[in-house]
């Protein structure tokens, strides 16, 4: 017994070791995914930002496979989203926004300058649709299937890598 | 010289904002009129955490988002739902992390089992060593 307990203190230093070596070679994930993937979209009734688009109604989203992208005029990473939303756009895809907090010249300005991908855009002044959808940051998009469930959901912005995956994704979810 | 012009345009940079141009929802930086309804409010929101500071919880936080979720809490609160009724809501969207105040689950039981088992070690432990001393 007592030449096995001589041994614990250095079998307690290599599960230290371990633990520790373990978090720096594979840090957490500290992205807080959506708990609402895999549920219908919730009831959204959202004014338009825009004069010239519709805003958003949650009952009509439905009837063919669509984005829905959580945007903002003040955030960065959106403008390097843009092309590749454009590109989305390109092939068909009927992409639906979100504006968190935003004002309609800043939005206005910002489709000008990045192009404007988007058939709705849906005011968000204090970020209950956010919330709602289970988003915590700017930008994300959630992939939502012809039923109107959101079957995945996109943090950061979208890459051009990124896009093969969600079209393949969007196919799956007519 | 030429420190100087990079120390000059250093001073010159401005932060890059990531914060929006509009100014916080009513309710999250006032306190709701009626004092046991903001009672309830801000004991529920100190077991909420910020979503995007993540080690804070929304009471503590000036983050924009944290404003939003203490807006939406003190609305709720104002038309009458129950705390309980609201953390269900949010662990709904963001799953348990989003409260301080976990719930009774599988994962979560060695959280709550732990201690008492440890209390009971210790127990056994120091009846053992004290019986050993009046010996």
């Amino acid at each position: 017994m007592r030449r096995l307990l001589i041994w614990a203190p250095l079998a307690l230093f290599a599960l230290v070791f371990a633990l520790v070596a373990g978090g720096l070679i594979k840090p957490a994930d500290r992205t807080i995914h959506s708990a609402m993937v895999g549920k219908p979209l919730p009831a959204l009734a959202m004014k338009p930002l825009l004069a010239t688009k519709p805003g958003i109604d949650s009952a009509a989203l439905k009837g063919k496979p669509r984005l829905l992208n959580v945007f903002a005029s003040w955030c960065i990473p959106c403008i390097a989203e843009a092309p590749q939303l454009l590109k989305l756009k390109q092939a068909g895809v009927e992409i639906d926004a979100i504006a968190v907090r935003d004002t309609p010249e800043a939005v206005q300005g910002f489709l000008q300058r990045n192009g404007d991908p988007y058939a709705r855009i849906g005011d968000d002044p204090t970020g209950k649709a956010q919330i709602a959808l289970g988003s915590s940051g700017v930008p994300e998009t959630f992939i939502v299937n012809s039923r109107g469930e959101i079957v995945d959901q996109h943090i950061g912005d979208i890459r051009a890598d990124d896009i093969p995956g969600i079209l393949a994704k969007l196919e799956a979810a007519k | 010289m030429r420190r100087l012009a990079i120390l000059l345009a250093l001073l010159a940079a401005g932060p890059v904002l990531a914060d929006s141009n509009r100014p916080a929802a009513p309710l999250a930086y006032s306190q709701l009129p009626d004092a046991t309804q903001e009672a309830r409010a801000k004991a529920l929101m100190e077991t909420l955490r910020c979503l995007v500071c993540q080690g804070q919880s929304i009471a503590d936080s000036d983050a924009e988002m944290a404003g939003d979720m203490r807006a939406l809490v003190r609305e709720r609160i104002a038309k009458g739902e129950q705390p309980a009724a609201i953390r269900s809501y949010l662990i709904q969207r963001y799953g348990d992390y989003v409260t301080y105040d976990p719930p009774l689950s599988w994962v979560t039981a060695p959280l709550w089992i732990a201690p008492l088992l440890l209390l009971i070690i210790g127990l056994l432990l120091a009846r053992r060593l004290f019986r050993k001393g009046a010996e």
